[in-house]
């Protein structure tokens, strides 16, 4: 496993960028314990050996389904969590190690998917959006605030107020402008856009870019909306039960999905267009996400996959790299265009590999 | 499509909410007509009056609020005149609904066969053996196997997708005429919300019934429905059917929402967006509702519009387009999706 995780790694770092934040072969478990005294502990795999490295200036989206890992993995990103094994460095140094880590974590901001549980209903916007530079001791903050608030557009006669006087799309930016004050280089977003109306959600992301282009920032973006990933995603990873099982350029992975999951997962989302959605050949997966607690064997998509062989049940597949930075984690990654495209059927929106 | 009668037949629904800090107009003035066998969707975002519609014809509105005028015709009968009783035996039985949150609509405490009985028991069908063989039955058709043993067990041994598919069945169990469903995806997973899409058709087609299906998720929209309304700010801004919704939107806000919907078909792009926000619905303007945000707004905008047929089997609340014009081509850098405060 080492091995893959360092070659990985080579091979991100071959690409002459220049890494901001590099995760290698990171785990996190957790115990939980059963009802009643003598009841067994139980290990939830919630991410089970991921390797990504995000690169200054870009944004990597990361989608997946519930369960799947990518919130533990955005916490173990900002160094709220400590993984259980494997290392997370911020420009080359170890975020754990004991010196580094205060260093690192101020580079780093987080935005959460509900403005309302974020926001201290008590303070106002002014107090929370001050709260980081405040946490470093600095007093005068007024200008900055101001500053920030300007950044997200957000009028300063709505620093006096208190979040429940303002929209969900304010207070969103609200949230946004407290992790803009402290100048970070790295924003983790998880599902920061996913509880506003499709009409603010279009706002927001484009207030994340103009910010990102403005600032030079780095977005990690967490969703489980892959429409919203694909439109701010410079690079997107699929996760499925704590691991990555393609990760690729956006338009690559638009264009040529490898991974049957990534592939079923597009064909899942209903396209706004009654025609597109009578004509297609929807790929619906039986079944439900087996439990993190108890994750199959081998290739952990095999209960469900469409494609499945007999291989998948014996054998764990590695995330391998098929084209330029296109990985994928399956025996048969893009092979299997007819079991997963009905012969005859139109389907403009996939597209297997190689064709 | 006109030669039957409708099954459900709503006019000049209006709902209020006496908050303390003024009057909102959650509902203001809805009509329309819901016929056997058809999927009407109402679309809307949050504060559009969608949820509120429903609830307000289910007779379920929460204090503060309360229904101020209109009428519910169910099947002739007008909701609204009916006692506690008389609602409790046209809910669950005539009328059904399913909600976006499979875990408030279980009871948690008590195992799912009771649960699914009890529908079925409340509404004088049979005796209890009958009501069980319903249950298993229901269960059958929600794609729910081994359903003998699995009606033993309690919602949170379910995944969240087979408490969706558990409340649909308890929906359906008494055959009803009209379900009303309220974001009955929008809390599953992408891939397990197709599957629930792919039944819940498959059923309404068995069944013949009529469906009412409250969304924000144009794509679900364009995959279910035959017929559409779209709610703004309390009030049905355009009606069409599914493909002259989608390909020749007549209201500026319906053309607005579905050039800002991020497409996986795009990758790392800018997207159109609508500026500003909803009104305030304590405050809202005495024009067009939708006039500060609209990029085709005119002087005329200052009135508040009606809804009018713009063609057939269509209607739009815009002066624009009652005038005759058309959206679909219009540029979409219209939409420049500033933020105005």
């Amino acid at each position: 496993m080492s091995t893959r995780a360092s070659a990985a790694s080579v091979a991100h770092a071959g690409a002459g960028s220049d890494l901001l934040l590099q995760m290698d072969d990171v785990v996190q478990y957790f115990t939980v314990r059963g009802r009643g005294f003598f009841a067994k502990k139980h290990t939830v795999h919630a991410v089970d050996g991921v390797t990504l490295s995000v690169e200054r200036g870009e944004t990597l989206g990361i989608v997946g389904e519930s369960g799947c890992g990518k919130s533990t993995l955005a916490r173990i990103a900002v160094g709220l969590l400590k993984p259980t094994s494997g290392s997370v460095a911020y420009e080359g140094v170890d975020m754990w190690e004991k010196s580094s880590s205060d260093v690192a974590r101020r580079q780093l901001q987080m935005v959460f998917q509900d403005p309302t549980g974020s926001l201290n209903p008590r303070l106002t916007i002014r107090e929370s959006v001050a709260e980081p530079l405040r946490a470093r001791g600095i007093r005068d903050v007024d200008d900055k605030v101001h500053e920030s608030l300007d950044l997200v557009a957000l009028k300063v006669e709505f620093a006096d107020r208190l979040p429940h006087q303002l929209s969900g799309g304010q207070q969103q930016r609200a949230c946004i402008a407290r992790a803009l004050i402290a100048e970070p280089e790295l924003v983790v977003h998880d599902e920061s856009v996913s509880a506003l109306d499709v009409s603010l959600q279009a706002q927001v992301l484009n207030l994340l870019r103009d910010l990102q282009e403005k600032l030079a920032l780095t977005y990690l973006f967490i969703s489980h909306d892959l429409a919203v990933v694909q439109a701010i995603s410079r690079r997107i990873a699929v996760m499925y039960l704590g691991q990555i099982v393609e990760l690729a350029p956006s338009a690559e992975f638009r264009a040529r999905p490898l991974h049957p999951y990534s592939i079923a997962l597009r064909s899942a989302v209903p396209v706004p267009d009654p025609k597109v959605e009578r004509q297609r050949a929807r790929i619906i997966l039986r079944g439900d996400v087996p439990s993190p607690l108890d994750p199959p064997p081998a290739c952990r998509f095999h209960t469900r996959c469409p494609a499945v062989e007999d291989v998948c049940r014996t054998e764990e597949p590695q995330l391998i790299q098929y084209r330029d930075g296109h990985w994928a984690r399956c025996h048969f990654a893009g092979g299997f265009d007819k079991v997963m495209r009905p012969v005859g059927v139109a389907d403009p929106g996939i597209q297997g590999y190689g064709s | 499509m006109s030669q039957t009668d409708p099954i459900l037949r709503v006019r000049d629904l209006s709902t209020r909410f006496y908050a303390d800090f003024g009057v909102i107009d959650a509902v203001d003035g809805v009509s329309f007509d819901v016929y056997p066998g058809e999927t009407l969707g109402i679309v809307g975002e949050s504060g559009s009056g969608k949820s509120v519609t429903a609830l307000s014809i289910l007779r379920l509105v929460p204090p503060p609020g309360r229904v101020v005028s209109g009428t519910a015709e169910l099947d002739g009968q007008n909701l609204f005149d009916l006692d506690a009783e008389g609602m409790r035996r046209v809910r669950g039985a005539t009328m059904s609904t399913v909600f976006q949150n499979p875990m408030t609509s279980l009871n948690p405490a008590l195992r799912i066969g009771w649960q699914l009985d009890e529908a079925f028991l409340a509404h004088d069908r049979g005796t209890k053996a009958e009501a069980r063989d319903t249950t298993i039955d229901a269960l059958h058709a929600v794609g729910i196997s081994d359903a003998v043993q699995r009606a033993e067990s309690y919602p949170h041994e379910y995944s969240g997708g087979m408490r969706q598919r558990i409340v649909i069945a308890m929906g359906m169990i008494n055959n009803p005429q009209l379900l009303i469903a309220d974001e009955p995806t929008t809390a599953l997973d992408v891939t397990i919300q197709a599957q629930v899409m792919e039944l819940m058709v498959g059923l309404i087609e068995e069944h013949d019934m009529a469906l009412i299906l409250i969304t924000h998720n144009m794509g679900v929209v364009a995959n279910m429905c035959g017929r559409v309304l779209v709610m703004y700010a309390g009030e049905i801004v355009e009606e069409a059917l599914i493909d002259d919704l989608f390909e020749d939107p007549r209201h500026p806000y319906t053309w607005a929402l579905l050039r800002s919907l991020p497409s996986i078909e795009d990758v790392d792009k800018r997207l159109p967006a609508i500026e500003g926000f909803p009104p305030d619905m304590a405050d809202k303007p005495a024009g067009c509702r939708f006039a500060e945000r609209c990029p085709f707004a005119e002087e005329v905008c200052a009135n508040h519009p009606p809804l009018a047929e713009v063609g057939e089997q269509r209607k739009s609340r815009c002066w624009v387009a009652q005038r005759g014009e058309h959206f679909a081509d219009r540029d979409v850098s219209l939409l420049r999706g500033e933020v105005l405060e």
